[in-house]
């Protein structure tokens, strides 16, 4: 049913989207499909990684890694952004296409109030894109 | 030198894979074990979620909280204080402002001229992150904005009446009952004002944090440029009281600035409307100009600021194309290369630190203006150097030097020279004797269609606020997340309210001009911050490699 699974990546913070990377881990094996590991990074030094080439190569690392626990045949991609938070929801639109992606499994928060003002990146992407989204909450 | 630059090359990456970006090719990293965001406190506990440098954001946030209860409490004690401080500086200390400003424009231009220059920012194959339009149209709107609106047509008048009559403030000493010597002086002393001093400034605090960050992978912060001088140590205290400097100095100087373009919006929308010029209207200006930058640092850089600094350059494009048609074009035509001829001229005079007659103006408004432009260093030269990730040095200098430079020249003889042939030409002595901040609407008054282009110039007062106001919230978001710039969103939001809600409480409680005094004196401490960066600079930039390929313009 599903080929490609993008999975949007936040090196920063694995603990959090370990559930999601999870869940794609077990939908790659059950539908055969290859996995597709996406990272949006500053081209400003950060907490990851002090080049944009330097998170390239953990994200690739990080995306091999994976693909030995799951199996199923993994590429990477990095995006680099002057102002990642505010271009997050529309770089991701973009990579889904470029990519070529139809099933994006990506962690979410718990809905709360702020949501309003600032909505979930992933309810945004799911606005505006074609392809079947999974958001994955945190642990509780 | 304890700490200096390893020569350290970025590992190429692995593999070639789907989407990896081509290795943006050699480039020098410092060595260090400091991890940015290391010192950060991120959480959401409070049902928002926060990722901020704990010492720079509390013991910044403290020291603006008791400033405004401060002057707002104890105004009539601290405003003598604040403006005291300031006119000693001024008076006293200008050699020191003089110099320094010297020492930005000789390095700057020095560093254009020697290989150097063909360092690339972000290593040397790093490509362009905006076009030329988008890029300029930022450095521009975060450099210049709103004073050229104000001062437009007010210096180069005031000078003229000034130089006209030989009085104390008129600069080089004037030129006592000669009106061509007088124009001419006037016209030479502004460009000086506005010319390549503040753009040296920027342009060494920006290449400085543009080099430090993208070549050799600091965080984009104002302590790094300190890494050559203390090595370490500016990830603690030495580092913590730069950072929190640039803080103050920028959000007092965005939020005095918003008062007092309130003030001038407010005063051209009574001349145009008779809109009562109230402080309900500034207020509610101040409201308007916060809720538009708000929605911009939402929207981010590429959508919000940049598009904003877009529209903003076309309406000035406008303004400045009508006052051209409209106003004397011949005069203006002839006066770019007389006034610029007449700036080189006396360049050297004018930026003479040492031993000079004309004191009133020195102090008056030379080591005014170096003290405001080095002030607002940190801010425009961090959000410069944010956008020019990929420009050659060389290109980064002659955008952010040469051309705006010559852009001030145009300007300046447009609007000022328009004001002094009405004078002289036309004997009109309407804008000569209307208050400072309606003497641009006096002027144009004199032209055709003055009520549409009055409009026009009331709008940009407000657009210049906005792009100012929003690129200097994402500069202090990420000057107090310890150089990140992708931390969560409510951030910037925070700063600017902030910003908004600090311009209105001064406005009405009084004290905005004490605060100017007060973030202008900034000026003293990041003169010497600058002239460290130079030096870090020269360092940094002689350790780079030199481009080999010329990436393509975007």
């Amino acid at each position: 049913m599903f080929n490609k699974i993008m999975v949007p990546v936040d090196l920063a913070h694995l603990k959090v989207i370990e559930p999601s990377l999870q869940a794609a881990a077990d939908m790659a094996r059950y539908y055969q499909a290859e996995v597709c590991y996406v990272g949006v990074t500053a081209v400003t030094p950060g907490s990851v990684a002090r080049t944009p080439e330097e998170y390239a190569q953990k994200l690739e690392a990080f995306a091999q890694e994976r693909g030995k626990i799951h199996g199923q045949p993994v590429s990477s991609k990095t995006i680099q952004r002057v102002d990642p938070a505010a271009d997050l929801v529309d770089t991701l639109v973009e990579a889904i296409d470029t990519i070529g992606a139809d099933l994006v499994v990506m962690p979410t928060h718990a809905p709360h109030h702020l949501d309003i003002v600032i909505p979930a990146n992933g309810s945004q992407v799911a606005h505006r894109t074609g392809a079947s989204i999974f958001l994955v909450r945190p642990p509780q | 030198m304890a700490n200096s630059v390893r020569n350290d090359q970025p590992k190429a990456p692995a593999a070639e894979s789907e989407g990896i970006p081509s290795p943006d090719g050699p480039a020098n990293l410092i060595d260090t074990d400091y991890v940015i965001g290391q010192d950060n406190i991120a959480t959401s506990k409070f049902g928002v979620p926060v990722d901020l440098h704990s010492v720079v954001f509390s013991v910044s946030s403290l020291v603006i909280l008791v400033f405004v209860i401060i002057t707002l409490a104890l105004q009539e004690q601290v405003a003598p204080l604040f403006t005291g401080t300031f006119s000693y500086l001024t008076g006293n200390l200008s050699w020191v402002f003089l110099f320094g400003g010297n020492v930005f424009v000789l390095v700057s231009l020095g560093i254009v001229l020697s290989p150097l220059g063909k360092v690339r920012i972000g290593g040397a194959n790093a490509t362009p992150n905006y076009g030329y339009a988008g890029w300029f149209a930022m450095l521009f709107a975060a450099g210049m904005g709103i004073g050229l609106m104000f001062f437009g047509v007010a210096e180069p008048l005031s000078h003229f009446s000034a130089a006209f009559e030989g009085s104390a403030g008129a600069p080089l000493g004037g030129a006592a009952g000669d009106q061509q010597a007088a124009a001419s002086l006037a016209m030479a002393a502004t460009i000086f004002h506005w010319g390549l001093h503040p753009w040296g400034a920027y342009a060494i605090v920006g290449l400085s944090l543009a080099i430090f960050a993208f070549n050799k992978g600091l965080p984009l912060t104002m302590r790094s440029i300190f890494y050559p001088i203390l090595g370490e140590r500016i990830w603690g205290w030495p580092g913590h009281v730069i950072d929190v400097l640039a803080v103050f100095a920028t959000l007092f100087g965005l939020a005095t600035s918003l008062g007092l373009g309130a003030t001038q919006a407010s005063t051209g929308l009574n001349y145009l409307f008779d809109v009562p010029n109230t402080n309900v209207t500034m207020v509610v200006l101040i409201l308007g100009i916060t809720a538009v930058a708000l929605l911009s640092v939402v929207a981010g850089v590429d959508k919000g600021v940049q598009r904003l600094s877009q529209v903003n350059m076309a309406l000035a494009f406008l303004l400045l194309s009508f006052v051209i048609a409209a106003g004397p074009t011949l005069a203006i035509a002839t006066g770019f290369f007389t006034n610029l001829g007449s700036y080189l001229t006396h360049l050297p005079a004018l930026a003479n630190p040492f031993g000079r007659e004309d004191a009133g103006f020195v102090h008056g408004w030379t080591a005014f203006y170096w003290a405001w432009w080095i002030s607002w260093s940190p801010f425009v030269g961090m959000f410069i150097a944010r956008v020019s990730r990929g420009r050659s040095v060389r290109e980064f200098l002659i955008a952010v030097l040469l051309v705006p430079t010559l852009v001030s020249v145009l300007w300046m003889t447009a609007f000022g020279g328009t004001a002094i042939d009405q004078v002289i030409s036309d004997g009109f002595q309407g804008v000569q004797n209307a208050d400072l901040d309606l003497k641009l609407f006096a002027m144009l008054g004199q032209l055709p269609l003055s009520s549409i282009t009055s409009f026009v110039g009331i709008v940009l007062v407000i657009v210049f606020f906005v792009t100012s106001s929003d690129s200097g919230s994402l500069v202090i978001d990420s000057i107090t997340a310890g150089g990140k710039v992708d931390a969560p969103k409510p951030q910037r939001i925070f700063w600017a309210i902030l910003e908004g809600a600090i311009a209105i409480a001064l406005l009405l409680g009084g004290g905005l001009s004490a605060l100017q005094a007060a973030s202008v004196s900034t000026g003293l401490p990041f003169t010497l911050v600058l002239l460290v960066g130079c030096y870090s600079l020269i360092k940094g930039l002689m350790s780079e490699p030199r481009s080999v390929s010329k990436a393509k313009g975007a």
